[in-house]
């Protein structure tokens, strides 16, 4: 690949060509397999891409903007996305050959997972907030439709849930970007770049506070109901427990993230704006609020499941919650914690709704008092299950273990009382996770259950992954999330 | 503010957004579904209107977004809203609302918090168009409480449909249009989501046999 711009246009139309290609491939094998091939080359273009920004610095083209955050973050999308597809092509085969969906429905699954990636990819790169908008809402119209597909009462009930609240949500968030590109205008010589990111950036510091206030509180209303934030969280645990698995594990590693990337970069663009106003940490202050909030009632509802899937979700809002506070906290140790956090959730998470996508064909429910002795039946999963929930639920040497460190001592600096608030709840959360798996694991396996094809390839290797994170974080990465840091926070901490 | 010293073409524009204010006072209480369709696709009107009016003061691509509003908003979606609801026997369904009287009655209360809302905005600059921020907003709200009031799918959809024209007029009024690409961005995903409703109409009835939201209640915690 010659030039950055040029890996960056293959990283992101790849997908939006594998709409067009998979909507007209008929044969199920073959969109399979070229659904993987896709992905896979979404991600060598992400790489180049990335050792381009590396090398040859920030990239501000034709409405992209390119800078070590969202790189980082594209890099992570696409790695997610190509593993997904590794274990989507035989999990979705199963599921059609045991007659869930129909080959039509397939087609749609295999051309909107594809449409998913874009959206995401198109609203991490490019540098206008209203195309940021309009992908997000377009992540949500390319899911809707996922999380229905088996037809079931219970899934299209998800599915009009999920529409109608993120729909909600993120019109709100539409009036916030309106209400930004009103203030720019009072500011900005040319008008039109209003909505530029990068610009905004550069002159954050005029726009008037009041405007920029009010902005940000429908901003982080609006897609804060997209990161799945308490008190807009409900669809959450609907669309991840009723959807395929593979798009659970999409949900829940990425368009979280991507969610909350967009208020990351809006709290760029509010806090310097604030500081001339009354309220300067307005902003920080309604992160760690809604933050908090999320991760004590993520970690509460966390006790008594009876839905593997949905313990996973909430287990989804209460991580989603503690970065949240993390970036509202603000400071260079938070910021550089919420960022690694990011990461390592991701990783584990969709690792996580992988195995558990097994743990559910092997029981033929999702009912957590009806899955026993995973470890007996096929000692693969059983592990992986246990593994993975040792990683989440933030048990040394793992990642988590050392971003959730990072949150606690920062919180310890700063805001002393309430690193009270996240040791109970990391406490609350553990206890559930483990209350609920260790039986699934452990316990008598039925008579007749068996084992079934798994592919824990994509397991091993997040779990590989988050173990070499928490281990030791290889120098090229913190030193990459040192200079997203340095982005956010104006210093870094190595 | 002065209504006497604006000029023609402000007060004009403050008239119409006001008429779509009051179009979603009439969604909000209208039980009749074909009555609340053509609620909503006067309001488009109104919007487009009101797009047309800021495009005559020399912002050519305005007129896009005015022609866009109106085959989208006032013809296409209602069109289509029409169709379902023929296919699927509602014409002649009226919802019954519990309390007509308080929810319009705390819509105007939701209006006024609106303008107080506003009020800093508004401040910031004499440009009386800068108002229609706070007419719009209170759409949007009006949407949402219609959203929360009303127990029917179309209904929702109305509601959910009625906010984008809300949003719409803010961008509009108060920034002159966002730019083109944004719009047509917005146009896109608003277009989607008409059909994806559309599709859901279908997956309802057919799963669940209603249109009813209060019987959408097979996820929750108890019954797991």
């Amino acid at each position: 690949m010659g030039s950055p711009f040029s890996a960056l246009l293959v990283t992101v139309f790849t997908p939006l060509a594998g709409v067009a290609l998979l909507a007209v491939v008929r044969t199920l094998s073959v969109a399979g397999w070229l659904n993987l091939g896709l992905t896979v080359l979404e991600f060598m273009a992400s790489l180049a891409l990335a050792s381009a920004v590396a090398y040859g610095g920030d990239l501000t083209a034709h409405s992209f903007h390119i800078d070590a955050l969202n790189v980082y973050l594209v890099v992570l999308t696409t790695f997610i996305g190509m593993t997904t597809a590794i274990f989507s092509r035989p999990y979705m085969a199963q599921v059609c050959a045991e007659g869930r969906i129909t080959r039509q429905r397939m087609q749609l699954y295999h051309a909107m997972f594809q449409g998913f990636q874009f959206t995401m990819l198109l609203a991490l790169t490019t540098d206008n907030l209203g195309v940021l908008w309009v992908a997000v809402e377009g992540a949500t119209l390319a899911t809707v439709l996922l999380v229905s597909l088996y037809r079931t009462p219970e899934s299209v009930e998800a599915a009009w849930k999920y529409f109608i609240l993120c729909g909600v949500g993120i019109a709100l968030a539409l009036f916030g970007t309106v209400l930004v590109y009103f203030a720019a205008q009072q500011v900005l010589a040319d008008p039109e770049q209003g909505l530029t990111w990068s610009v905004l950036h550069a002159s954050a510091a005029q726009l008037d506070p009041t405007v920029l206030g009010i902005a940000f509180v429908f901003l982080l209303v609006g897609y804060g109901t997209k990161v799945g934030l308490v008190p807009m969280h409900f669809w959450l645990p609907d669309a991840h427990s009723e959807g395929p698995t593979p798009v659970s594990a999409v949900l829940s590693g990425l368009l979280l993230n991507v969610a909350l990337y967009a208020l990351l970069r809006l709290k760029m663009l509010a806090d310097p704006a604030l500081a001339n106003g009354s309220s300067p940490a307005i902003a920080g202050h309604l992160m760690m609020a809604f933050g908090l909030v999320s991760f004590v009632v993520g970690s509460l509802s966390l006790q008594r499941r009876h839905n593997i899937k949905r313990m996973f979700s909430y287990s989804s809002i209460e991580h989603m919650g503690l970065m949240t506070f993390a970036f509202g906290m603000g400071g260079p140790l938070a910021t550089f914690a919420g960022l690694l956090h990011m990461l390592v959730h991701s990783l584990t998470k969709s690792a996580i709704f992988v195995t558990v996508g097994h743990a559910t064909h092997i029981a033929g429910t999702q009912t957590i008092e009806h899955i026993r002795g995973l470890i007996h039946t096929q000692p693969g999963v059983g592990w992986g299950l246990l593994l993975g929930v040792a990683a989440i639920a933030g048990f040394p040497p793992f990642g988590i273990f050392a971003s959730e460190f990072l949150v606690i001592a920062a919180t310890m600096a700063s805001w002393p009382w309430l690193s009270v608030i996240l040791l109970s709840g990391l406490a609350i959360a553990f206890a559930g996770l483990f209350g609920n798996v260790q039986p699934m694991v452990y316990g008598a396996a039925p008579e007749n259950q068996a084992a079934v094809k798994a592919n824990m390839l994509p397991v091993v290797v997040h779990l590989l992954l988050v173990l070499w994170l928490g281990l030791a974080i290889p120098a090229l990465l913190a030193n990459w999330l040192n200079q997203v840091t340095v982005l956010i926070a104006g210093e870094g901490v190595l | 503010m002065n209504l006497e010293q604006l000029s023609l073409l402000d007060q004009a524009i403050f008239v119409l957004a006001a008429l779509a204010l009051l179009a979603s006072f009439s969604l909000l209480a209208q039980t009749r579904l074909t009555a609340a369709i053509h609620s909503f696709a006067w309001q488009g009107v109104m919007v487009a209107l009101v797009t047309t009016l800021v495009a005559l003061s020399g912002i050519h691509h305005l007129y896009v977004s005015a022609l866009l509003t109106l085959s989208l908003k006032s013809l296409l979606i209602p069109w289509m809203l029409h169709r379902l609801v023929r296919r699927l026997d509602m014409e002649s369904e009226a919802e019954s609302i519990g309390h007509p009287t308080l929810l319009v009655l705390a819509g105007a209360g939701l209006v006024i918090f609106c303008y107080w809302v506003a009020l800093p905005i508004e401040r910031l600059d004499m440009i009386s168009t800068r108002n229609v921020i706070a007419v719009s907003l209170a759409i949007v709200v009006l949407g949402l409480w219609m959203m929360v009031a009303r127990r029917r799918v179309v209904t929702q959809v109305l509601g959910f449909m009625s906010m984008e024209n809300g949003l719409f007029l803010a961008a509009v009024a108060s920034t002159r249009g966002m730019p083109l690409v944004v719009e047509l961005g917005v146009a896109f995903d608003v277009l989607v989501a008409a059909i994806l409703f559309g599709v859901f109409f279908f997956h309802i009835s057919e799963s669940i046999e209603t249109l009813d939201v209060d019987l959408l209640n097979r996820l929750n915690e108890r019954e797991e």
